[in-house]
């Protein structure tokens, strides 16, 4: 088999296109590179999609937890505590399990008129449950950086919208969310970066691969085994990983520079690697 | 995967045990939470904190030797030391945990065979396997089955020190750079040599810095160790699934599926845990910022 075709067949297998069967036998390193390459499509799925809507509900839970009411507060700290304090790791096999239990025959709400079925087998795919899990993590840790950082706002611009006549919506949106953003955004490329590093795990945990379509280190771990040889495929997923780390800063680096564009350059917040957020 | 199977005791532990299908409601349950097995369960969990005692200072000792050859004027070591503690920057920590202690048993084994059988012509990799002569094996293919989960363990130590040490080096190059100039100029005045500054001022002085990106790591092993199922050791994981599973009335303890419980029962484990180092942190921050002027006291 040449570089060609072996990009040809299995370039695109994580997706389920090209050839059915993984390679065996005589395994070569075109047939690992495009294989565990194609793999890589899953870990920029799973994060992609879990920073995306994570954004999201950290940004409510960080305002939750800024609240007056306890009532408010109490369950975002409580979801963030819980995130926190343990491992992603568990979290999969533990939601998993409950996913597996729950719907067995989906939900059936009777309200007398009408019978409401909620089909709930898909949680139990890796695509839709992990990702929800991965998505209510990256929430809890994104919530705790956008937190601290809602509370290092300087009051004195917030006092200054209230004084030119803002609404508090008004005052959200243009003073206190983009600064919160902005103080927040290094601590958030760490968070991006651990949580891509995170979906390596996926498909280690309990959630099954389906027609042996999963991740980079799925399938590097397929080629350990088959080989004998942890020196190859490793390295080789490594590199994926290391190349698309790269980029992440690279484009967290520009959106940072755009949220820092009317700051002073020696009063930014660079970026500094930190693991503070690692599960 | 190395680990074998430990024998559940013979026995029952409490007499009334000896036929639980005769047993309900809270005798069973005492019964079966005290089955081999669960003993075997509960001993993982010793595992787990056996890791982390062991695991911490090894990372820390690795971290402080990397951090300290980063600034070493001997290139090739600080280039070396450059390059261990960035690669857990773009790698993620799974990897090194496969990686590692496969690629470490080949190696050891592959020098022994280059030691042991030197008149052995045919080459260790063939196609797709990986041959060495029995006397190179390790552990023996003749040993304990405790051998063989000491040596798993072992492995597995040594692949979260290597990790951690590069976080932990991380952590100790940044403490470092923070202890104020003044200080180390103060003792180069009075005449120390570099070492001497570096032993008597520099690191000393490097630890209050460097606490709370210790104990943040220290969260993070924690969180860590359940990866240790991924190694082939009968950890908390591996006990949980397998205690969990349905079991059908071929078993003592019939039950269905209690994974979750399980799991829920990890969870709890695992926060409290997190809960307990985050209190001691944060009395040993008070009692060590006691006298000193820094923030956050």
């Amino acid at each position: 088999m040449t570089c060609a075709e072996a990009i040809a067949a299995y370039g695109l297998r994580a997706l389920g296109l090209g050839e059915r069967l993984l390679p065996s036998g005589e395994i070569t390193l075109c047939q690992q590179v495009a294989l565990i390459g194609s793999g890589l499509i899953w870990n920029l799925y799973f994060a992609g999609f879990a920073l995306l809507l994570g954004f999201f509900l950290a940004t409510g839970l960080a305002l939750a937890k800024t609240s007056h009411r306890r009532a408010v507060r109490l369950p975002a700290a409580g979801f963030i505590y819980l995130f926190r304090g343990t491992p992603l790791f568990i979290q999969f096999f533990f939601a998993y399990e409950l996913f597996v239990q729950v719907p067995r025959a989906g939900f059936q709400i009777d309200l007398g008129v009408v019978v409401i079925g909620a089909q709930t087998a898909w949680l139990t795919k890796a695509w839709a449950g992990a990702l929800l899990v991965l998505f209510l993590n990256t929430s809890a840790y994104t919530a705790e950086i956008f937190n601290g950082a809602l509370r290092a706002v300087p009051r004195g611009d917030v006092e200054a919208a209230m004084a030119i006549g803002m609404t508090p919506a008004q005052r959200f949106r243009r003073v206190i969310w983009p600064t919160m953003l902005r103080l927040a955004w290094p601590a958030y490329t760490n968070e991006a970066i651990f949580l891509f590093h995170a979906t390596a795990l996926v498909f280690f945990s309990s959630f099954p691969t389906w027609r042996q379509e999963g991740d980079a280190l799925y399938y590097a771990n397929y080629f350990a085994e088959k080989t004998f040889n942890p020196f190859v495929a490793y390295p080789i997923a490594a590199g994926y990983f290391v190349l698309a780390t790269l980029i992440l800063i690279a484009a967290f680096g520009l959106a940072g520079r755009i949220l820092n564009r009317h700051v002073a350059p020696e009063q930014r917040r660079r970026f500094r690697f930190r693991p503070e957020y690692v599960r | 995967m190395r680990g074998r199977r430990r024998a559940p005791p013979p026995f029952p532990m409490f007499a009334s045990c000896t036929d639980p299908s005769t047993l309900s409601g809270f005798p069973w349950l005492a019964c079966y939470l005290t089955t081999g097995k669960h003993l075997a369960f509960y001993f993982s969990f010793l595992v787990v904190l056996a890791l982390l005692v062991l695991a911490a200072p090894a990372a820390l000792a690795m971290g402080l030797g990397a951090a300290l050859a980063r600034r070493s004027r001997i290139g090739p070591l600080r280039w070396v030391a450059g390059l261990y503690t960035s690669m857990v920057r773009g790698v993620p920590d799974v990897i090194f945990f496969l990686f590692v202690p496969i690629a470490l048993d080949q190696a050891i084994e592959w020098t022994r065979h280059k030691l042991l059988c030197p008149d052995v012509t045919e080459p260790i990799r063939r196609g797709n396997d990986f041959v060495v002569c029995a006397q190179a094996k390790l552990p023996l293919s003749s040993a304990d089955a405790w051998v063989h989960d000491v040596y798993g363990f072992l492995l597995a130590l040594i692949a979260y020190a290597l990790v951690f040490g590069a976080f932990a080096a991380n952590v100790l190059d940044g403490a470092l750079k923070a202890v104020p100039k003044g200080q180390l100029e103060a003792a180069q005045a009075i005449g120390m040599s570099p070492g001497q500054v570096l032993r008597r001022v520099h690191v000393p002085q490097m630890w209050l810095y460097a606490l709370p990106g210790l104990s943040n790591l220290w969260q993070i092993l924690i969180k860590a160790t359940p990866l240790l199922f991924l190694l082939g050791i009968e950890d908390v994981v591996y006990w949980a699934r397998e205690l969990g599973g349905a079991k059908t009335q071929i078993f003592a303890y019939p039950h269905p599926d209690w994974r979750a419980w399980y799991f829920g029962g990890l969870m709890l484990f695992y926060l409290l845990l997190t809960w307990i180092s985050q209190r001691g942190y944060e009395r040993m921050m008070t009692r060590l910022a006691r006298g000193q002027k820094v923030a956050g006291a």
